[in-house]
């Protein structure tokens, strides 16, 4: 057996990756219920790419066939609908870990030196996230699919001189009909899949060269010969990072601590997972809209028409602008501004638990105006709204204006060298 | 500032305005595990409806085999047209035709309980009322100036809306009391509730015919999930036990 398994480590480095990447990677031994997000949102992806294999063996991507066929999977195919749901339900439950790690990343400060472009490959995936959650909502052909299609496609429309075209060539027609769905189609199941597990991957590398932030926002790994032999970790870690640094007394070993940890985790999210897919799988509306149930009909506008509720933060955003143009800018900009939080963030302490008060209730704020907007944006409008949107807005923007104005000169608590 | 804010949201124009009428809801307090209630449903789902709206999407077969009725007597006593049991629930009516007689094509009618929900089907076709002005004599409560006859009304018998004259804030004011039928249908009111149940129930279970199912299976999986949690919270108490955090 060693002998079958050391001819295969001597022509591919299978335990040598193992036990750099899983088994022998030192995670803080600090972090707490946050840093499990991440683990999720990697179970859910391979959910999605799983149950999306099934779902297109049966799934006939033509105008015509799109909405029985998902008919078909629900009724005819053996257990189709437990393979339909487990997609829907993923992909809601993809952005709530996602947003999740996100906001974890803000409040611990993991966007920081030197983890800048961690966040910022974390953001693509976000972004190729959203083109791929859009494009999978279209593939039903429900009422939803079409007018929301509508509406997301028609906002390229607002940019100046090539945007009726650029219209004209993403929908593959001069209206969004079956060859929309089918370019729709191919992206969703082959292009934006691999950008996506490209991303990760990337995402994963990128996270093991820097390390592992944690709620103290500490670094665990200390200059070569700083430690003493007492204040250096006793667990087994992985020579490529003993044989750069120093790893503190800090840490535990990736495998069994965090797994185990990670289990605990995973096993708490598939009871609310399991519980909504089998028992509330529209989630009131919410995870599958009761319009996108009736076939796509482009001579019948639905009453409301709204994005699914992870993009209604956004939606509410662009609804707030009345120029169109500036209001698509506004939109691009929520998000762009994300991407921008490293250097917008002046500061050199990570950890909302060290900096100032101001800072936190910032990040609580910013939370607050991010789900008021998404309720905003996801549900009917009203005159109200429309101010109220505004504002929050304003508010969305506020938080990186203000954290770039006060990170500069912010007053911080000590922060202490080692996390115990 | 609050005149500029007014005025932004002014020109603001509304992407969505309000659908149809807000008439309050009756609860349709439907039970799926009560195959008799739904074997009523699809009996006057196939009486009734089917000459116009279709269930494209479910087999006969389907129906039958879920709802507890045996092949033979399925297709002789649901079945009008000559079509196989393994066929779709689909109607003769051209559907080309009824377009133009009716202005839209008759929506087919296999999700349409989670299109509209049960408690919108159950109060809508109990709001249907006579109304001369309207093509077909009627109108209704739920969903104003509908384009489809009261096909129900020989069970239901001539539906009339009634008003009370009621002094509100000093006015007089006419009040909606309620719908009253003229007796001269072949169900009383209650019985007519309650075909009308009947018919939600059936069409809840056709918008998804695997609801018991999945039900059945989720609280295995919920039992199981469980009982993994405390497996996989006891390891990992175990193996962080005595590490200080």
């Amino acid at each position: 057996m060693n002998a079958l398994l050391n001819w295969f480590e001597q022509r591919i480095p299978v335990m040598r990756v193992a036990n750099m990447h899983a088994i022998q990677y030192p995670a803080p031994v600090n972090m707490n219920f946050w840093y499990v997000f991440g683990f999720l949102a990697t179970i859910v992806l391979v959910n999605q790419i799983v149950t999306g294999v099934w779902l297109t063996m049966n799934f006939e991507p033509s105008a015509e066939r799109a909405f029985a066929s998902v008919e078909y999977i629900m009724r005819e195919v053996d257990y189709g609908w437990l393979i339909r749901y487990m997609h829907s339900t993923g992909a809601s439950a993809f952005f709530i870990v996602v947003y999740m790690h996100m906001f974890r990343g803000m409040i611990y400060g993991s966007y920081q030196k030197p983890r800048e472009l961690l966040w910022v490959f974390g953001m693509l995936i976000y972004l190729a996230l959203m083109a791929e959650a859009f494009m999978g909502y279209v593939l039903p052909w429900g009422q939803m699919s079409y007018w929301g299609a509508q509406v997301i496609v028609s906002l390229f429309s607002a940019i100046p001189v090539i945007g009726p075209d650029l219209v004209v060539w993403i929908q593959g027609d001069y209206v969004i009909s079956g060859a929309t769905l089918n370019r729709f189609f191919a992206l969703h199941v082959i292009a934006l899949p691999l950008v996506i597990v490209i991303l990760v991957f990337l995402h994963i590398i990128a996270l093991h060269e820097v390390g592992s932030n944690n709620p103290d926002g500490i670094a665990i790994k200390h200059k070569k010969g700083s430690l003493s032999e007492e204040e250096k970790t006793n667990y087994e870690i992985h020579e490529y990072y003993t044989s750069k640094y120093d790893i503190a007394d800090d840490v535990v070993p990736f495998f069994p601590h965090i797994v185990l940890k990670d289990l605990v985790a995973f096993s708490i999210f598939l009871a609310g997972f399991a519980y909504v897919m089998f028992f509330a799988p529209e989630m009131g509306g919410k995870f599958l809209e009761h319009p996108n149930f009736e076939i796509a009909n482009p001579l019948k506008t639905p009453a409301h028409i709204f994005p699914v509720w992870y993009f209604t933060p956004f939606y509410a955003i662009l609804k707030a602008v009345p120029d169109k143009l500036f209001g698509v800018l506004t939109m691009f900009g929520a998000i762009g501004a994300l991407f921008a939080l490293p250097w917008l963030d002046r500061g050199n302490v990570r950890s909302w638990r060290y900096r100032s008060g101001l800072h936190k209730w910032n990040l609580i704020v910013f939370a607050i105006v991010f789900i008021f907007l998404g309720y905003l944006g996801g549900t009917p409008q009203e005159n109200w709204k429309i101010i109220a949107s505004q504002i929050a807005t304003v508010m969305y923007f506020g938080f990186f204006g203000l954290l770039w104005i006060y990170s500069k000169n912010e007053k911080t608590k000590p922060v202490p060298t080692r996390i115990r | 500032m609050k005149k500029l804010l007014l005025a932004i949201a002014l020109l603001v124009p509304s992407l969505a305005f309000a659908a149809g009428s807000s008439h309050p809801l009756d609860k349709a307090d439907y039970d799926l595990t009560d195959q008799a209630s739904l074997q009523n449903g699809a009996r006057i789902f196939m009486n009734y409806c089917l000459g116009c709206h279709q269930q494209q999407y479910q087999r006969y077969s389907r129906t039958f085999a879920d709802l507890g009725i045996p092949t033979e007597l399925g297709a002789e006593y649901l079945q009008f047209t000559g079509e196989k049991p393994t066929d779709y629930i689909t109607t003769p009516m051209p559907q080309a035709d009824a377009a133009v007689w009716f202005g839209a094509p008759p929506p087919d009618l296999t999700l349409v309980a989670r299109v509209r929900g049960a408690d919108w089907l159950y109060t809508y076709l109990r709001t249907f009322y006579v109304d001369d002005s309207k093509t077909f004599g009627v109108n209704n409560l739920v969903f104003p100036n509908v384009g489809m006859p009261h096909v129900l009304q020989e069970l239901q018998g001539t539906p009339r809306i009634s008003y009370e004259e009621a002094m509100v804030d000093g006015e007089m004011v006419e009040r909606y009391v309620g719908i009253v039928a003229d007796g001269n249908g072949e169900l009383n009111a209650e019985e007519y509730d309650k075909a009308i149940l009947d018919l939600v129930n059936y069409l809840e279970y056709t918008g998804e015919p695997s609801r018991l199912e999945s039900e059945a299976i989720g609280k295995g999986v919920l039992i199981f999930i469980f009982i993994f949690f405390v497996f996989a919270y006891l390891l990992k108490k175990d193996y962080w036990r005595g590490i200080k955090k």
